[in-house]
């Protein structure tokens, strides 16, 4: 709410891994290929989508997202490959 | 014979569903690919038997893990009557762009949205009329747990089940839309049908997780659970287990003594001394394994199980392995062969082939038994517990140590990407169902292995009939005294030594086997060991029994999953030789300390 759209076209993208716990934002884009292309978008993962960082694990460990109804871990290096932008 | 087929993705109730249909006790748990292979049941339907199949999750028709190509081959090869696609209502939005794949094989297929329990309380909407129309198929939301709506599921399945499957295109790949079209045709759908609220109320879940996976305390409340729960199942379970032991001593003494008593000695004996005692010191064990069951069903459908795949993924990662081989570890602990299929949702066969490595070292429900036992007869009430905790200490520091040592050979970078599912607790009919497979795997064993394995047992120890029972003279104290040399330095005695050779088959044959060499059963048997053996022994014989490879269907299974013979040979050869040097640091350092 309240954002301008003007804003929110020039927030800049960033990778999913970035993001802090409770931070939201919507998926721009998913640069991952073959078998994990594939499961990502079964578990939701799709541009356009609203993504939510819940917490992460310690010593660099699993982050957990929300999209939608699901919540998904994934790690860093997955993370690294969905840009977000965010809300 | 019609064929009915579970499709769905992981962990969205297919195997709860199959078990409502055929009243079968499938393995159920909240953790997707708990279902690994098929498994199918009978049931009268609309007059006709019909055969209901359930399948491994899937989640989509591309399909590269090893449990995906178990339902893509069974598509592939035998195209089922009807498909019931069981879809979790709550992840309707994601779970649809499956049954758009699906939909384009021409199945003859019934979509149910099962959990519609969870759904309502989430704030769900689904107007299945709606959708029914806007696909083309007819769609029922039902609750496979609970019941709610079965009813009317079932009279559509009969229904569906007179017309037939049009046939299947050759190439399943080929015929797939692409994603975007996918995508479009899911907004389509959706659009009218569903309504999701934006944000779902701060649950239950929500709340359980701020405290079970908070960034400090979730480690340690995580090893909490576990100790807790293991001091749970020796309190209520040994006790169980010591009375169970005399109601078979009191049998014995009162009523099968006395029957067999016309028979000649030798026989009696083998009946007796042999199979009866053998299979009733093992068989006391039943409680304490239902009971252990019971607390592994519960860890597992709360889904737990992923929480500890979240805290442990990190160092499981320095280890070469994942937050998944953590959890097959832990499933390792109620028996190795699950866990062992356990690893086909992994894609990285390095990675699967680590896991599989590091399994066997898991302390299961049968060397449990050995554990209970020993350290009863051994260790006073107070200390008890503490060596059995220790033993599961050495259970993962062994599983740790295989990993590092051979990560190296093993390397992988496979993707981490696991779902979260809520938490969910169990229904007492999902316990009884839980409880009696275990029983029934139990009897099953016992009458397979355990029975053959005392007989043999007792013959090695009173063949030739001219050498005194059990004595140096017998086939047994032959075979002890030609191995003594490599059991020495650990301090087992050859006594000993013939249990373990036994328990190579199943762990179960150990104290069966120990009984029928003393002659003695349950209490007179504890005491005995305590006499023959003083605890530095006693210990050391636990941790060979714990690292030497878990049993003869652990090694079988190993041996088809990776199918690879080399594997398998250095896998258990490995574990040989690491189960001796542990019991050889562990004996001969405690004697040097003057223990
Ligand atoms: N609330 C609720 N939970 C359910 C329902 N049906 C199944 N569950 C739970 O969902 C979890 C998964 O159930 P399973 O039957 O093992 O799912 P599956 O589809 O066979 O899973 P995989 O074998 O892993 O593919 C378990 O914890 C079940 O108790 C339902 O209708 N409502
Ligand atoms: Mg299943």
């Amino acid at each position: 709410m309240g954002e301008s759209p003007f804003l929110y076209r020039i927030m800049p993208a960033v990778a999913l891994s970035t993001l802090v716990p409770g931070e939201s934002a919507t998926i721009v884009a998913i640069h991952t290929e073959g078998p994990l292309h594939q499961r990502l978008l079964a578990m939701g993962f799709r541009t356009g989508k609203p993504i939510e960082l819940i917490r992460r694990a310690r010593f660099s460990g699993p982050l957990q997202v929300r999209i939608g109804t699901t919540d998904i871990l994934l790690r860093g290096n997955e993370a690294e490959k969905i840009m977000v932008k965010k809300t | 014979m019609k064929r009915i087929a579970l499709l769905g993705m992981p962990n969205t109730g297919k195997s709860t569903l199959f078990n409502r249909m055929t009243g079968a006790s499938a393995r159920v748990g909240n953790w997707p690919g708990i279902t690994v292979e098929l498994l199918t049941g009978r049931i009268l339907l609309g007059g006709d038997m019909v055969e209901i199949i359930d399948l491994p999750g899937m989640y989509d028709l591309h399909g590269f893990s090893e449990d995906e190509q178990v339902v893509r081959h069974f598509l592939h090869d035998n195209v089922p009557d009807l498909a019931l696609i069981v879809l979790n209502a709550t992840q309707i939005e994601r779970q649809l762009s499956l049954l758009l794949q699906l939909k384009q094989i021409n199945l003859n297929m019934v979509v149910l949205l099962n959990m519609a329990d969870e759904a309502k309380k989430f704030g769900i909407t689904i107007d299945t009329a709606k959708m029914t129309e806007a696909l083309g198929i007819p769609i029922f939301l039902l609750s496979a747990k609970y019941g709610a709506g079965y009813g009317e599921a079932l009279q559509a399945i009969t229904k569906a089940l007179r017309y037939t499957t049009p046939g299947m295109a050759e190439h399943l790949r080929d015929q797939l839309k692409s994603d975007n079209q996918i995508e479009a045709e899911m907004a389509r759908v959706l659009r009218h049908s569903v309504q999701v609220p934006a944000r779902l109320p701060d649950n239950l879940t929500d709340q359980l997780d701020r405290l079970m996976l908070h960034p400090w305390l979730g480690l340690p409340i995580f090893f909490g659970v576990m100790y807790f729960l293991f001091q749970a199942i020796f309190f209520l379970g040994q006790p169980l287990q010591t009375g169970v032991n005399d109601l078979f001593t009191w049998l014995r003494d009162a009523a099968i003594a006395p029957l067999l008593a016309i028979l000649p000695a030798a026989l009696q004996g083998l009946l007796l001394d042999g199979i009866y005692n053998g299979v009733a010191t093992v068989a006391a064990f039943v409680p304490l394994i239902v009971l252990f069951f019971l607390f592994m069903a519960i860890v597992e459908d709360t889904g737990y199980l992923s929480r500890a795949a979240f805290l442990m993924d990190a160092l499981m990662a320095k280890m070469g392995l994942d937050g998944r081989s953590f959890v097959m570890l832990l499933m390792g602990f109620g028996c190795n062969v699950p866990a062992l299929m356990g690893t086909r949702v992994m894609r990285s066969r390095s990675l699967r082939l680590l896991t599989m490595l590091v399994i066997p070292f898991s302390l299961c429900s049968a060397r449990l038994q050995v554990f209970v036992f020993i350290t009863a007869a051994l260790f006073s009430p107070k200390a008890a517990p503490l060596v059995l905790f220790s033993l599961y200490l050495f259970s993962f520091g062994t599983a740790i140590l295989t990993a590092l040592l051979f990560k190296g050979y093993l390397p992988n970078s496979e993707p981490f990407v696991l779902e979260l599912p809520p938490y969910r607790f169990p229904t007492p009919r999902q316990l009884v169902l839980r409880g009696w497979h275990e029983v029934y795997h139990f009897i099953h064993r016992a009458s397979k292995f355990i029975v053959a394995g005392v007989v043999m047992v007792w013959l090695l120890t009173h063949l030739p009939p001219s050498a005194a029972p059990a004595s140096a003279d017998t086939l047994a104290g032959m075979v002890g005294a030609w191995l003594h040399p490599l059991f020495k330095p650990i301090g087992i005695t050859s006594e000993l030594t013939i249990a373990l050779i036994f328990g190579f088959v199943a762990k179960e044959i150990v104290i069966g086997s120990l009984a029928v060499i003393y002659g003695l059963g349950g209490e007179a048997l504890s005491h005995s060991l305590a006499l023959q053996l003083d605890w530095v022994q006693a210990y050391s014989f636990m941790l060979f029994t714990l690292i030497y490879t878990p049993c003869l269907s652990a090694i079988a299974t190993l041996r088809s999953e990776s199918k690879d013979n080399g594997f398998t040979l250095f896998s258990v050869a490995w574990s040989l030789v690491l189960a001796w040097l542990v019991s050889f640091i562990f004996y001969q350092g405690a004697r040097w300390l003057g223990y």
